[in-house]
């Protein structure tokens, strides 16, 4: 089974996430700041990595060069969930590592879309 | 009073119909005896049939207000139907009860008993059977009547009981004439 | 797929509650000299969520509202930008307007749009003023992929073109023609890019064709598995639009050299695939990673399709058309939010469930031994019966205790908006105010906390306003110059007691007095003590301020505080220091779901009296009962006269004996007054649960609720204030007048 690792600060968001996620057949592994997130991943190999960015204890970009930082995540895809407005973040998390982005506000459907063609 | 009636009629036909699969749309009424007249309540609101208990009596209430009983840890008001619609109230008996009833209003469920002096029958009861019901005159207000139906001959009397416990509207029950 | 998105909607908003309190004590946190960046980056990020989740679910006022509050944050947080005092006041504004907004969606009434728009354009005023370096509205419209390099090499596109005209080719009628190069830089694959997706998406928006440019490719040996040197030329035909093809490179547009050119002429092919070349490629992504081995193959035979699939389209047109679905959730998530209100939650830490776990545990063995006892009786298990039956009461009251800790929160609930409070005040009344919090950890009901609220706000604006004096006055008294404002809650008993202390002037006892005989609530000649003279400024009508202030309102004020704390069946009380200072007291039970009630009977009748309002009781000799004007019964008790109620009269029931030397006579409290119930017996005194009459009957007056007695039968609890005015007003009925005489008699 695909698995998801969904990281945000916000419950409402992270519950969308999972819930949408579950709903369409995909493992989702939850956390609630980079740090938890990090912890996650390294424990339980997962598939692709979705992460809000502003977050408190470590923040989405960190996480995302964290991670890339190990074997195990070399070709990971990862993908950020973002504001519009927050443009360089976007660069930033891109020279972080980052595959791409998950532009907010977003929707079950938009949020899906993306993630089926990030895994192919 | 004939603009009454047809809004009786028509909020009685209007339950009738609800049940759109049936080929015959049919209600089933509890039917209890009160001062040798048959009435009858639809079966989906009542809640359970006991036998009469003291109640707490409400202090100021009106007088068809008996008081309020402990239903498993509800507080739940009984009113004595008798004296509701004016007829002579007599003492309760061993075959006095009282009919739980859930109703509804505004939107808001509550649980009420009635007094009656004794449970009668459950019938199954089609469209066709009902008629609307004819003006009684000052005693019982046609607003409680959903219609009348015969039954083997008998008259019963369908009652609307949300409009019967909704008893603060009703000027002619006001508690200093109770009292 | 369809998600209805209002089953979140609770959740957002409980958050974004917490989100909004977290940036207002944050922002009281912050010094404009020195910002704190960690302080502003929780205000930041407590802003950011709100306006992420707002837009999620569809809430596009606050999302819009809270996205200009952000860029302004952005830039304080970032160092471009000064804070300012002004904006920090802007900021409380806007978190005050954000609660407001949110809670307007959440009953589902209108929301209000002035106040957000004044609010915004004074960020706009800020945002559009020197010293900034934003751009709120980037990259809305454009889209990543850079144009203008396409101008330069427009040529050698062509001959690209040229060279591969000679494959089959096959054209969507009436579509246009893009050709795509793509040589993605060394390390993309580095960030979790893979060429394969796009080509798969290129494919699923029109007849698409690749050949794999090797030119780059470094010698075997030299490879570097974990590199990317391949180059592609695409020719992608179709009803295509640039913006889609660009979409498709986004995330990669600053990872590859990407030139996307449209084809006019009709000459134009469709690029074949090389065979060879796919060959090649597979061998170079063998030698990148076993493990991707799989699934590229699968995905480089997918190049070579040039059937339009219809999986993916299918995915867009669902996200396309999925607008009006979200409008219709949050239309009905509007409507149901009204009653999420009503439901209210209530967080509870796992320690306390897992307390009510154990007792239910111990409830169940007693049980369980006591039915084991029950089922062979004999007279020898009496001892055991009575222990088991001892147990239960012990194992029932901590159930009893355990369930109502549930509905306990840490009155910090209330006093956390405390801080904000003093701030706003300090400022506008230009006073140097400093505010202590003591015990905010203490716990009380849910409900009473809700109701109690008020009350506390209304003494500390009272004691802001004329309580603590101005900087000059204290320095002049030789005080601080910052006056002191205590919060301070505890338990005591069954009790909380909360405390509102300022260090200020304290009441001024002859202004209250005069204003009192003034206003004809004290005779002119009435001797009171200090106690009684602090007591009138809870008398309705009463105010001392010399003029109103919009602080604490008019003479409105302190009964109304007494009369919400007395429904809560507490009480308040004033002690007070001229010139040092005063403490207001409020003592309110610890919860609203149980009450110590004393139980007394008239005739048949049981009723409840909350025990908080008994002062004492006794039997009356007839001599000291008159009949004042109108022949209303008053007592004589030592140097008061009290106003007697006969609760047989008030409430029509058949009293054992209406004589008054027969029966008992309750002196009560009753909205600062004493009252003297006439009832037949006295009781047990036993605490009840409350039920409310109104749950399936209607409010009754004279009764506040109802409880289920030991034997199972229901009896109401009075409503002493209630019970009076009847009887007041039964009493004019009849012509006569029950009047409070004065509470003193005349010296």
């Amino acid at each position: 089974m695909t698995k998801i690792l969904a990281v945000d600060d916000s419950t409402s968001m992270r519950q969308m996430v999972t819930f949408t996620l579950k709903g369409a057949g995909y493992d989702v592994i939850e956390a609630a700041d980079g740090q938890e997130a990090f912890d996650k991943a390294k424990g339980d190999q997962v598939d692709l990595v979705l992460s809000d960015v502003n977050m408190p204890v470590m923040d989405g970009i960190t996480l995302i060069k964290s991670l890339r930082g190990l074997d195990s995540y070399k070709f990971t895809p990862m993908l950020m969930l973002t504001t519009e407005s927050a443009g360089d973040k976007k660069m930033e998390g891109k020279a972080a590592g980052a595959t791409g982005w998950i532009v907010k506000p977003f929707n079950p459907d938009q949020l899906l879309s993306t993630i089926k063609k990030v895994l192919g | 009073m004939e603009s009454k009636e047809e809004a009786v009629t028509e909020s009685a036909d209007h339950s009738m119909m609800m049940n759109d699969d049936g080929a015959v749309d049919t209600e089933q009424y509890l039917t209890f005896i009160m001062a040798d007249e048959e009435y009858g309540v639809d079966i989906l609101s009542v809640q359970e049939i006991r036998g009469w208990e003291t109640a707490t009596p409400i202090p100021n209430a009106p007088t068809h207000v008996k008081g309020v009983i402990n239903l498993r840890g509800t507080i739940v008001p009984i009113v004595d139907l008798r004296q509701r619609f004016g007829i002579a109230s007599t003492d309760y008996g061993p075959l006095t009860v009282v009919i739980v009833l859930k109703v509804e209003k505004d939107h808001k469920e509550r649980v009420m008993g009635i007094v009656v002096d004794a449970v009668s029958d459950v019938y199954s009861l089609s469209a066709g059977m009902m008629k609307d019901a004819p003006d009684l005159g000052e005693k019982v207000s046609t607003r409680f009547l959903k219609g009348l139906a015969t039954i083997d001959k008998k008259m019963v009397i369908l009652l609307d009981i949300n409009e019967l416990l909704s008893n603060d509207e009703i000027p002619e029950m006001s508690p200093t004439e109770a009292a | 797929m369809s998600i209805d998105l209002s089953q979140f909607h609770q959740v957002f908003f409980e958050e974004s509650f917490e989100g909004l309190d977290a940036m207002e004590s944050n922002l009281l946190e912050l010094e404009c000299e020195t910002v704190d960046s960690e302080v502003i980056n929780t205000i930041f990020r407590a802003a950011h969520s709100i306006k992420g989740g707002s837009g999620t679910f569809g809430f596009t006022e606050i999302a819009e509202f809270t996205h200009i509050l952000e860029t302004l944050l952005d830039e304080i947080r970032e160092g471009s930008r000064n804070l300012t005092v002004d904006m920090v006041d802007l900021f409380l504004q806007s978190v005050d307007c954000l609660r407001e907004m949110m809670q307007q969606i959440q009953d589902g009434t209108e929301v209000e749009k002035d106040t957000p728009k004044e609010l915004a354009q004074a960020f706009e005023k800020y945002l559009n003023s020197e010293n900034s370096e934003n751009n709120v509205s980037d990259s809305s419209g454009t889209r990543v992929g850079d144009a203008s390099s396409t101008v330069g090499s427009e040529a050698e596109a062509r001959t690209e073109a040229g060279d591969t005209n000679g494959a089959g080719v096959v054209v969507a009628p009436g579509g246009r023609r893009w050709e795509i190069k793509f040589r993605p830089n060394v390390d993309m694959l580095r960030t979790g890019n893979e060429p394969a997706r796009m080509f798969r998406e290129l494919d699923s928006l029109g007849h698409y064709h690749c050949k794999v440019d090797t030119s780059q490719l470094s010698k075997f040996s030299a490879l570097e598995p974990e590199s990317s040197f391949l180059a592609w030329n695409i020719s992608l035909s179709g009803d295509v639009s640039r913006e889609q093809i660009e979409e498709v490179f986004e995330w990669v547009a600053d990872d590859c050299e990407l030139l996307i050119e449209e084809i006019q002429s009709e000459e134009a092919g469709i690029v074949a695939v090389d065979e060879s070349k796919v060959d090649e490629l597979k061998i170079d992504e063998l030698k990148i990673d076993e493990r991707k081995v799989e699934s590229n193959e699968s995905k480089v035979a997918e190049i070579g399709a040039t059937e339009a699939r219809s999986a993916e389209t299918n995915v867009t047109d669902a996200a396309e058309s999925d607008d009006p679905d979200t409008k219709q959730e949050a239309i009905k998530a509007k409507k149901e939010s009204g009653k999420a209100k009503e439901n209210s939650s209530i967080r509870v830490g796992t320690e306390k469930i897992d307390s009510l776990v154990n007792l239910v545990g111990e409830l169940v063995i007693t049980q369980s031994m006591l039915s084991q006892i029950g089922e062979d009786f004999t007279v020898e298990d009496l001892s055991r019966l009575k222990e088991g039956l001892g147990q239960l009461e012990h194992n029932t009251r901590d159930l009893q205790e355990s369930v109502l800790r549930i509905r306990m929160l840490p009155i910090n609930f209330t006093f956390s908006r405390f801080p904000r409070l003093i701030r706003d005040l300090s400022r506008q009344l230009d006073k140097k105010v400093e505010l202590k919090i003591i015990g905010e950890e203490t716990e009380l009901d849910k409900t009473v906390m809700e109701k109690i609220g008020d009350p506390i706000v209304h003494l500390v604006r009272n004691s802001m306003d004329h309580g603590l004096e101005s900087p000059e006055v204290r320095l002049a008294a030789g005080k601080d110059e910052t006056g002191l404002l205590t919060l301070s809650a505890y338990h005591q008993g069954g009790n909380i007691v909360i405390q509102v202390k300022d260090d200020g002037a304290g009441l001024n006892k002859e202004r209250i007095l005069q204003k009192a005989v003034e206003n004809g609530l004290v005779g002119e000649k009435e001797t009171l003590s200090a106690e009684q003279i602090n007591d009138l400024v809870f008398r309705p009508g009463f105010s001392t301020a010399s003029e109103i202030t919009d602080v604490s309102g008019r003479g409105v004020g302190m009964d109304v505080v007494r009369r919400n704390i007395q429904e809560l069946n507490g009480t308040v009380e004033v002690v007070s220091e001229e010139g040092k200072g005063c403490v207001f007291t409020i003592r309110l039970p610890l919860t609203l779901a149980i009450l110590d009630g004393q139980l007394i009977r008239v005739g048949d009748c049981t009723y409840i009296l909350p025990l908080v309002s008994i002062i004492e009781s006794l039997q009356v000799e007839p001599e000291l009962v008159s009949h004042v004007a109108g022949g209303c019964e008053v007592l004589s008790l030592r140097d008061e006269y009290i106003p007697i109620v006969n609760l047989w009269d008030t409430f029509k029931v058949e009293p054992d004996s209406k004589s008054i030397e027969d029966s008992i006579l309750i002196v009560l409290e009753s909205e600062n007054h004493k009252v003297g119930l006439v009832v037949d017996e006295l009781m047990a005194q036993q605490q009840v649960v409350i039920k409310s009459m109104e749950t399936n009957y209607e409010r009754v007056g004279g009764v506040s609720g109802a409880t289920i007695l030991g034997d199972g039968r229901v009896s109401l609890i009075l409503d002493i204030v209630g019970i009076v005015k009847m009887a007041g007003t039964q009493a004019s009925e009849r012509g006569k007048v029950l009047d409070f005489p004065s509470k003193h008699k005349a010296a």
